[in-house]
């Protein structure tokens, strides 16, 4: 097979803060995937009628499912944000390093303060019937 | 030493010429989930998820299911394409790379088409 020069891999590069924020990313994104799983057994157990629905709320609303749907929460809130950033990257803007390390604690601030607004919310919603 | 000329060697291993649709693809479907998505999550907050009836009927009514159905639909597709550039960034044993994409692929595609069932099954009771 022919050798063809590749783009560099990560160990080439001397480690910044921002590339955490770049693996960060795919981790929530993959995590996120797996929130769908949920989304849809959620969906699923609507349409298989109220027995099933039950037993799905119950579920999911159990401590061990309360954790991981603060999890999915989180990952939300980065993914969205931080996927933000790089839509405006991709319009070819804010490029320069001074500008990604600007962005970058821009990102983790509003995807930190929009996760404890939504978690709050998360927390103190009544499950129930009012 | 290969006797084979630099562009003998190159022609036939060049780019497939579909990077660009699935970058494009990525960004199209992230850019639709920005408001797809924050609508869900508020809704599912608002919402009294353990009470069946407000839920069902929240579901069938007005445009909610086709918003669902699209968020469902496209945020699949959005995760297929970016699972499958992970798996091809970090697996790098051909079959079991060709594997995982195969798995990767025939799993999102039965989440978006249960969630959109599942939506359908739900919205269409009454007319049913």
């Amino acid at each position: 097979m022919t050798q063809r020069p590749l783009s560099p891999f990560l160990e080439i590069y001397h480690f910044g803060h921002t590339m955490a924020l770049s693996i960060a990313h795919r981790i929530t994104g993959v995590w996120l995937a797996a929130g769908l799983c949920a989304l849809v057994y959620w969906l699923m157990s609507a349409a298989e009628g109220e027995m099933a629905y039950e037993r799905a709320t119950a579920l999911l609303s159990g401590w061990c499912f309360r954790v991981l749907l603060l999890g999915w929460l989180a990952a939300f809130c980065y993914h969205l944000v931080n996927g933000l950033r790089h839509l405006v990257w991709d319009a070819g803007f804010g490029l320069e390093k001074r500008q990604a390390r600007r962005s970058a604690a821009l990102v983790l601030a509003v995807a930190l303060l929009a996760f404890i607004a939504l978690a709050c919310w998360f927390c103190c919603r009544r499950w129930g019937a009012p | 030493m290969s006797l084979r000329s630099p562009l003998g060697v190159a022609l036939g291993h060049g780019s497939a010429g579909d990077g660009v649709g699935h970058w494009w693809s990525q960004r199209v479907s992230a850019l639709a989930l920005v408001p797809l998505t924050i609508w869900l999550l508020v809704a599912l907050l608002r919402l009294p998820l353990a009470d069946y009836a407000t839920v069902s009927i929240w579901m069938a009514g007005g445009w909610n299911p086709v918003l669902l159905s699209l968020t469902v639909t496209v945020a699949c597709w959005h995760s297929l394409l970016g699972v499958q550039v992970v798996i091809e960034d970090y697996v790098h044993t051909p079959a079991l790379k060709l594997a995982l994409l195969l798995a990767s692929s025939g799993a999102h595609l039965l989440l978006a088409a249960s969630g959109v069932y599942a939506i359908l099954r739900v919205a269409l009771r009454g007319a049913a």
